[in-house]
């Protein structure tokens, strides 16, 4: 089958889609996109995180078809040309990126959260990044990175 | 595989009619993980996420009708102060990520003996409103489940929502895992207190084929509280009532061994959450 969706604010279009495929393969391997990581494929490490009309969710565990019309978008999406969006900055100058498989997610997961809360407690951090597994760091740089970016958020709205 | 797609409850109730051994996938929590690791196969899959009203929910005299396509995110943010229980048994669920896709509906589609929506239903007396192109009927939570992943829906029936009573009581909800998130119950258990009616409901999951109620629990533990006057004196029960309370509750389980846990330490699991459960959502009773 066919599926048309809105990816990173462009029209995109796969064909010969089969119908249990989720969007993460189509995204993956039929368009080009391959931020979001394969890992769990059952929704456990979060490392397939994208956004779907504006909610994070898992790649693997949404049909492809269901995805048809729908707005998606992928950590490639969150740059802005070539500059990195405040969170993948933040990610990188905390070290919180060892093997990288798990950052994508965790770089959307965090994204989400600080457009929902300007300064989250360490509890709302370890809360909202709780579906995205890191088998590398440890967590601290992560939490390290969300704080930072958070602060930077901050400053720019004080500034 | 087909994929089927309707636009509308009555288009969805037609094609589930043609097509009784279409798989419905919601949230797809559960069903694509089954298809990515080709656990099932099926004919059809049919798509419920652009059926508008199963998205939806409603109040009708003291009673939420959920649609069952509802997520558990919805219930928290929309539904914690009519369905406390439901509520705290939503955050539960997954990770945010699976609570933004996953429903109600689909936990008892699915019917999985730790669904973490199932023991707080049986504990308020939900019911499952079943649909197909011949009508409808609803069906109480503790007759909906009649096996491990069954349930009492016909093929050509799909859910539309279930009927959850709104709180007249505390409600709590317990599960023990080995993390706060990305959990499935090793053992769950719930309660409701009903002020209204002088009764407890419980409900529990992960201890037996079927998500229950513990009946005789709930009889012994409304009759003490009654004959004590406690539910006007809102003072606390006797450590004594408590317990039987707790082992009354573990009776009700017929648990097995298996890799999240044994049989026994699911017995002793529930008797611990059924002491506390009743102990926090006695004291918020006491606050009320």
């Amino acid at each position: 089958m066919r599926v048309t969706c809105t990816v990173n604010g462009e029209r995109q279009q796969a064909d010969d889609v089969r119908e249990g495929e989720s969007l993460l393969y189509v995204l993956r391997e039929r368009m080009g996109l391959p931020g979001s990581k394969n890992a769990c494929e059952q929704g456990e490490c979060g490392s397939c995180t994208v956004y779907l009309d504006g909610a994070p969710v898992c790649a693997c565990l949404v049909a492809a078809g269901q995805a048809q019309g729908r707005d998606v978008v992928t950590v490639e999406g969150l740059t802005e040309g070539e500059d990195l969006d405040p969170v993948q900055e933040a990610f990188v100058e905390a070290g919180a990126v060892q093997c990288g498989f798990c950052t994508p997610g965790l770089v959307v997961a965090t994204h989400d959260l600080l457009r929902r809360r300007r300064r989250p407690d360490d509890t709302e951090v370890r809360e909202a990044l709780a579906g995205n597994l890191c088998r590398c760091t440890g967590y601290e740089k992560i939490l390290d990175a969300v704080r930072l970016a958070a602060d930077r958020a901050a400053d720019r709205v004080a500034g | 595989m087909d994929f089927l797609q309707p636009t509308s409850w009555l288009d969805a109730l037609a094609v589930k009619s043609e097509r009784p051994e279409a798989m419905p996938i919601a949230g797809g929590t559960d069903v694509m993980v089954e298809l990515n690791f080709d656990v099932r196969r099926p004919a059809a899959l049919l798509d419920l996420t652009r059926v508008p009203e199963l998205a939806e929910w409603a109040v009708y005299d003291g009673r939420v009708r959920l649609g069952a396509a509802v997520t558990y995110t919805q219930v928290i943010a929309e539904l914690t102060d009519r369905l406390p229980g439901l509520a705290i048994a939503s955050r539960t669920v997954g990770s945010p990520q699976i609570r933004n896709r996953g429903t109600v509906g689909g936990n008892l589609g699915a019917a999985s003996p730790a669904g973490d929506s199932h023991p707080i239903l049986l504990a308020v007396d939900a019911e499952v409103e079943a649909a197909s192109v011949t009508g409808t009927r609803r069906i109480p939570v503790a007759e909906f489940f009649t096996g491990v992943k069954r349930h009492a829906l016909r093929p050509d029936e799909l859910i539309a929502a279930v009927w959850v009573p709104a709180a007249t009581g505390p409600q709590q909800f317990c599960k023990i895992g080995t993390r706060n998130a990305m959990v499935i119950a090793v053992t769950a258990f719930a309660i409701a207190l009903h002020p209204e009616r002088r009764r407890v409901g419980t409900g529990f999951g992960s201890a037996a084929a079927t998500p229950r109620p513990a009946p005789e629990a709930e009889e012994f533990l409304s009759q003490a509280l009654a004959e004590e006057g406690l539910w006007e004196s809102r003072a606390a029960p006797r450590d004594s009532v408590v317990r039987r309370f707790g082992e009354l509750v573990a009776d009700a389980a017929s648990p097995i061994d298996d890799v999240r846990g044994t049989a026994g330490y699911r017995r002793h699991g529930l008797q611990v959450m059924a002491r506390r459960a009743f102990t926090w959502a006695w004291n918020d009773y006491r606050k009320a």
